[in-house]
């Protein structure tokens, strides 16, 4: 009998890949503070050195702290971000948890109306022949236009029923998100082999029975990856979606802002929240696929 | 076995009747915008509308081995009498211009600005998205055999190449404008690094995919590194890159319209929609939007066709019609 302990697969993978991911980690770090050298170098001999006596520590410091940089360095970025959170009340503009949370907002509603979209489209389409021909093609064009393209044109329309704020970026949202959920659950659903499907026909099950009770289970591994790219797809589609409205509140409309104000350190922070954001979102996403499917990895 | 299912004459009778009741309806007084939109006229649009369900679904039964054609045409037919419907609504019931255009008005405003479109597709597509695309994608290809030999590396890249597909990475436009100016290089900046890391991130998977059997037998043919990475490995990997170059096309496509909203010169279709749209002239929105979807399905059948071609040999290939 093997009676070695196994770690948990948590700490087997921390074990195998916690290194190489550290160390790549930390040469991205060197490399970022090398180029905010490199980068900035000009930019502070001309305005911050110009009169002075400089050595090249001072250039490097001076690098590293400058107001308006070509590249900011790790550290600035990190103060800016604990500044803006911590420094202003929470309903202030300038507190980035207020643009995170409108963001959040329209990405997480956009995220639910997609994925039920998705699944109803492609419970219709598994069942209808007409609409699996003639359907599907259409949905995979319509990923081909660049839907974020359609954002005006959509901020238009519903502008005109009365709708703004959340719902229109929702839609947007909605529009980016609902695809891979369409098309993996048509993968999934379709993916009982075929003598599991004749059995429910020896039963005479009906269609729905069928689809409680074997298509659905049988697609939820197919599910949860496509919620994980839709989460970030609905994420995309929110932050564009604040731009064309004259960037009012929002990680987009903050990223925005920052470019017309040539506020570099603001557009970085901003860019972190977004990028920290879409990592809690689909980290959320694989920890609602593993609460799910975990009775299923014991089996 | 020729096409089978229900009756070709009848199914061919019931599109073609649809086809000429559709054209009368259209251009009869009925469906003009001086009539009033009342009660006659929904029964007859959505007597019509049953007609042509029906026929779609009639072409859709059809089954046998020549039937892709069949297929594709009822996908054709769908699409005809959407724009069909939403032609005839939008003229009967008066919507206005700025909110719903009718497809006529698209096409003429296409046709209209066709040398102002034209410009813009160069600036974008041909300029941005091209090169932007054809760097980022032999970036991360070059990338991964260059750490093809170092797992170590491969073991931390690939967790955080990953966790890249999660940021928004369009967000790094206005950083592009900053460091590369308003023109094009900046919008194939972003486009470079959006199309990275998914090939870089195919490729790698597509290098693992040879199988064991066939990386013996090289070995046994004491074929060196670069030997079996060219006979072997590379024409395996050929299906992912593929796979990851037609996902690059769109999110080329749609990384150099996002980027011209954050400031462009004055061409470009990312600029032409946003700056057109804030002008409500929303015919020429749909223009750009219908040259923009043009681009993104011909850019995919392009690559579908190369991929045939190449990969003719792959499963996934061959089991299309």
């Amino acid at each position: 009998m093997d009676m070695t302990l196994k770690r948990g697969p948590v700490a087997a993978a921390l074990g195998r890949q916690g290194a190489p991911i550290a160390v790549v980690l930390v040469l991205i770090g060197l490399v970022w503070y090398g180029l905010a050298v490199a980068l900035n170098a000009q930019g502070a001999i001309e305005r911050n050195l110009a009169d002075l006596q400089w050595t090249w520590q001072d250039l490097v410091a001076t690098t590293w702290a400058m107001e308006r940089p070509v590249l900011p360095a790790p550290h600035q970025v990190a103060i800016d971000l604990w500044g803006s959170i911590t420094g202003w009340p929470l309903n202030s503009p300038r507190n980035l948890l207020l643009h995170t949370v409108v963001t959040a907002e329209s990405t997480l509603a956009g995220f639910v109306m997609g994925t039920l979209l998705g699944l109803l489209l492609s419970i219709a389409i598994v069942h209808s022949r007409t609409l699996d021909r003639a359907l599907l093609p259409w949905i995979v064009a319509s990923q081909s236009v660049p839907v974020l393209a359609i954002a005006p044109i959509v901020l238009v329309i519903l502008g005109s029923f009365g709708l703004s704020g959340v719902a229109p970026k929702a839609v947007i949202a909605m529009y980016l998100c609902f695809f891979p959920v369409t098309v993996a659950m048509v993968q999934g659903l379709r993916s009982p082999q075929i003598i599991e499907t004749e059995m429910l026909h020896t039963y005479a099950a009906s269609s729905w029975q069928a689809l409680w009770m074997l298509r659905l289970p049988a697609s939820l591994p197919f599910l949860f990856p496509a919620l994980r790219v839709g989460v970030a797809a609905s994420l995309v589609g929110a932050m564009v979606a604040e731009l064309p409205t004259g960037a009012q509140a929002g990680l987009g409309a903050r990223l925005l802002t920052g470019s017309y104000y040539g506020q570099t350190i603001q557009i970085w922070s901003a860019l972190v929240m977004s990028a920290l954001l879409g990592l809690v979102l689909t980290a959320a996403m694989a920890g609602l696929e593993h609460l799910v499917l975990r009775s299923r990895r014991q089996a | 076995m020729s096409p089978t299912g229900t009756g070709g004459v009848a199914t061919s009778a019931m599109v073609v009747a649809s086809f000429l009741l559709g054209l009368v309806f259209m251009f009869s007084p009925l469906a003009s915008p001086a009539a009033p939109v009342g009660a006659l006229f929904w029964t007859l649009t959505a007597a019509l509308a049953a007609l042509v369900a029906v026929g779609i679904r009639r072409v859709a039964a059809i089954r046998g081995t020549g039937s892709g054609f069949y297929a594709s045409m009822t996908a054709v037919l769908f699409g005809l009498w959407i724009l069909y419907f939403w032609q005839l609504l939008v003229v009967a019931a008066e919507v206005p211009r700025v909110l719903l255009p009718s497809p006529a008005l698209i096409v003429a405003s296409l046709w209209d600005n066709l040398s102002t479109l034209g410009r813009d597709f160069v600036q974008t597509v041909v300029k941005a998205v091209l090169v932007g695309w054809a760097l980022g994608c032999s970036l991360g290809f070059l990338v991964a055999i260059a750490i093809d030999r170092m797992p170590f590396l491969q073991r931390g890249l690939l967790p955080i190449a990953s966790l890249t597909s999660a940021i928004p990475l369009v967000g790094v436009a206005p950083i592009a404008v900053m460091w590369f100016g308003f023109e094009w290089p900046s919008k194939a900046a972003v486009v470079v690094l959006m199309t990275f890391f998914p090939m870089l991130v195919s490729t790698l998977a597509g290098l693992q995919a040879s199988q064991r059997l066939e990386r013996e037998l090289m070995h046994s043919y004491a074929a060196s590194y670069l030997r079996t990475l060219w006979s072997l490995r590379l024409p395996s990997a050929v299906p992912f890159m593929f796979a990851a170059l037609k996902v690059n096309a769109s999110l080329a496509l749609i990384g150099a319209i996002v980027a011209e909203f954050f400031g462009s010169p004055t061409t470009g279709l990312g600029f032409r929609i946003s700056t057109e749209a804030l002008k409500m002239n929303m015919t020429l929105v749909w223009a750009a939007v219908v040259v923009a979807a043009v681009t993104g399905t011909t850019a995919y059948a392009l690559l579908s066709r190369l991929e045939r071609r190449v990969a003719f040999w792959h499963p996934s290939v061959r089991g299309r019609k």
